[in-house]
């Protein structure tokens, strides 16, 4: 790979330096040098089929534990910190919740500031490359030097399978009209950026039945491409996360199918095996997150939106202790009603296998469903006090809002047993408490996050 | 054009806000919200409005008859739920 001058003052920096430094780029590096990923980037620009947007991506980011998003001033002062407590920080990573290249302004607004504070870190980004081609000079221009695009497939009627919809020239578009599109940015892109010099990694998702026979293909074509390496990461895929291949019962392959369509790759694109598939806020070794500790103390004047709800933790043996739990339901046999609906909430204490109805409490309605409510905030708030003792509130569905503003309080909205009996949502949700309780987890909220008025 | 409107299924991911050509889309405190004077349902811009064409939340947004611009279903492909018993 030639040397480019970049449009800026600074040379490009070694490729050793650049490879040696990164832990996704060297397995050596992954143990020594710790990264750091700044979710800045809320908005996508297509629907992949594993990924649920209501929570975050599944399979860029691991789905788990609470994480936000920061606007580029939080970002770089989280940056700050974590520099103070990881001498060996090198790597800033710009991989989501959504596309880096579809929040360009926020992405390299936090470039900016970073790269004149800390100009031996490396910044890199992770995108679908559905917006690439336009935005190679913004890349070079902004220091970024290292690029991951995920590419599943090189067919288009294979891709029209594994993305339900791209946003393009002011229109939504499906099927392979969409996968062609997308195809042809992606490659486009990949060209453009090996041209400049920047070190290229591909990702795939290998999703069984769908794109196995795409990618050694892939691999074939990026090795001649000169791309730095592939990346074949297995499909994430739980009915829980929500996502299509999730809900559909689409599973994720098995140890023996990935080291199978990985023995298939010939290429001379180095295929990547350290992957820890990390999320949009990872920080640290990439074989010791240390987001939950870092992320936890919020940055000054910072509204981190949890995107992330708490996930079930290993269950520990100890003797139950009682949960209060609200539930919304009218006809109090099943999950039946929406939280911002609901007319009354019936109050339920579970100890262990036993449940005790405490009563019902009546709160107003906040949902009037139209933008005009200007005593919106008001009322919810009103309710939410109401519920103030509970840990838990389950309901058939719940907006953003009001999702959020029950985890500032340490109240855990649960809407995974829509329709369901309402005893048996009781029992699951108070063990998935008791669990999240046994086991100390990172708060998700601190002062500040209290900055809704 | 009568306006068009976010509910409280919005997952504020900001997709829409930098692509409305009327600027009609207003956060605070990450709220999102369409100006009802704004608005104008990209009449004459594209075939749909702008932010029903890139919103990834089934029934995120909504005309004034209270009917979903982006049914159940239709943006993730997973089949809607039966409606819920009365």
């Amino acid at each position: 790979m030639s040397m480019v001058q970049e449009s800026g003052c600074r040379p490009i920096q070694p490729n050793n330096a650049r490879i040696e430094e990164h832990p996704c780029y060297s397995e050596g590096a992954s143990h020594r040098y710790a990264r750091m990923h700044l979710p800045v980037a809320p908005a996508c620009n297509m629907q992949c089929r594993y990924c649920n947007r209501k929570f975050d991506c599944s399979n860029e980011s691991r789905p788990g534990v609470v994480s936000g998003v920061l606007n580029p001033d939080q970002a770089v002062k989280r940056a700050w910190e974590a520099r103070q407590r990881l001498p060996h920080l090198r790597v800033i990573g710009f991989a989501g919740p959504g596309d880096p290249l579809a929040n360009r302004e926020r992405v390299f607004a936090t470039c900016k500031p970073l790269r004149s504070s800390f100009p031996d870190w490396h910044l890199c980004l992770s995108t679908n490359g559905l917006c690439l081609p336009e935005s190679v000079n913004a890349i070079l221009d902004h220091g970024i030097r290292h690029v991951t695009i995920t590419l599943n497939a090189l067919d288009p009627e294979v891709g029209a399978a594994i993305y339900s919809w791209i946003f393009w020239n002011k229109k939504r578009r499906r099927g392979v009209e969409a996968a062609h599109i997308l195809l042809e940015q992606q490659l486009a892109g990949l060209s453009a950026l090996l041209a400049r010099g920047v070190l290229v990694k591909i990702n795939s998702v290998l999703i069984p039945g769908v794109n196995d026979r795409q990618i050694p293909e892939i691999n074939r074509l990026v090795s001649e491409a000169g791309v730095f390496s592939h990346n074949v990461m297995p499909l994430i895929s739980a009915p829980e996360h929500g996502t299509y291949y999730g809900v559909m019962g689409i599973p994720g392959p098995n140890e023996t199918q990935l080291q199978q369509v990985r023995e298939q790759c010939g290429g001379a694109a180095k295929l990547m095996t350290h992957c820890r598939q990390c999320r949009a806020d990872a920080v640290g070794l990439l074989e010791q997150d240390r987001q939950a500790e870092l992320n936890r103390s919020p940055v000054e004047g910072s509204r981190v939106i949890p995107i992330h709800r708490p996930t079930r933790r290993d269950p520990v043996a100890s003797p139950p202790s009682p949960v209060v739990l609200a539930v919304a339901s009218q006809s109090g046999e099943r999950v039946d009603t929406h939280f911002g609906h609901a007319e009354f909430f019936r109050i339920y204490r579970v100890t262990g296998a036993q449940i005790e109805h405490l009563g019902e409490r009546f709160v107003p309605r906040y949902c009037q469903g139209d933008d005009q409510c200007e005593d919106k905030d008001h009322t919810l708030q009103s309710v939410l006090n109401l519920l103030n003792d509970c840990q838990g509130v389950i309901c058939a569905r719940i907006g953003f809002v009001p999702w959020q503003e029950l985890l500032e309080r340490g109240i855990e909205p649960v809407n995974s047993h829509a329709d369901r009996p309402v005893v048996e949502a009781l029992s699951h949700t108070a063990r998935l408490l008791q669990d999240k309780h046994t086991i100390p987890t990172p708060k998700v909220a601190a002062a500040g996050m209290k900055g809704r008025g | 054009m009568i306006a068009l409107i976010i509910t409280a299924e919005c997952i504020a991911c900001w997709a829409c806000e930098p692509i409305c050509p009327n600027a009609a889309i207003r956060v605070k405190n990450e709220v999102f919200r369409i100006d009802k004077k704004s608005c104008t349902r990209c009449e004459g811009y594209g075939d749909l409005p702008q932010c029903v064409e890139i919103c990834p939340v089934e029934g995120a947004i909504i005309d004034d008859e209270g009917t979903a611009m982006n049914p159940p279903g239709s943006l993730t492909g997973i089949p809607p739920r039966e409606p819920l018993p009365a």
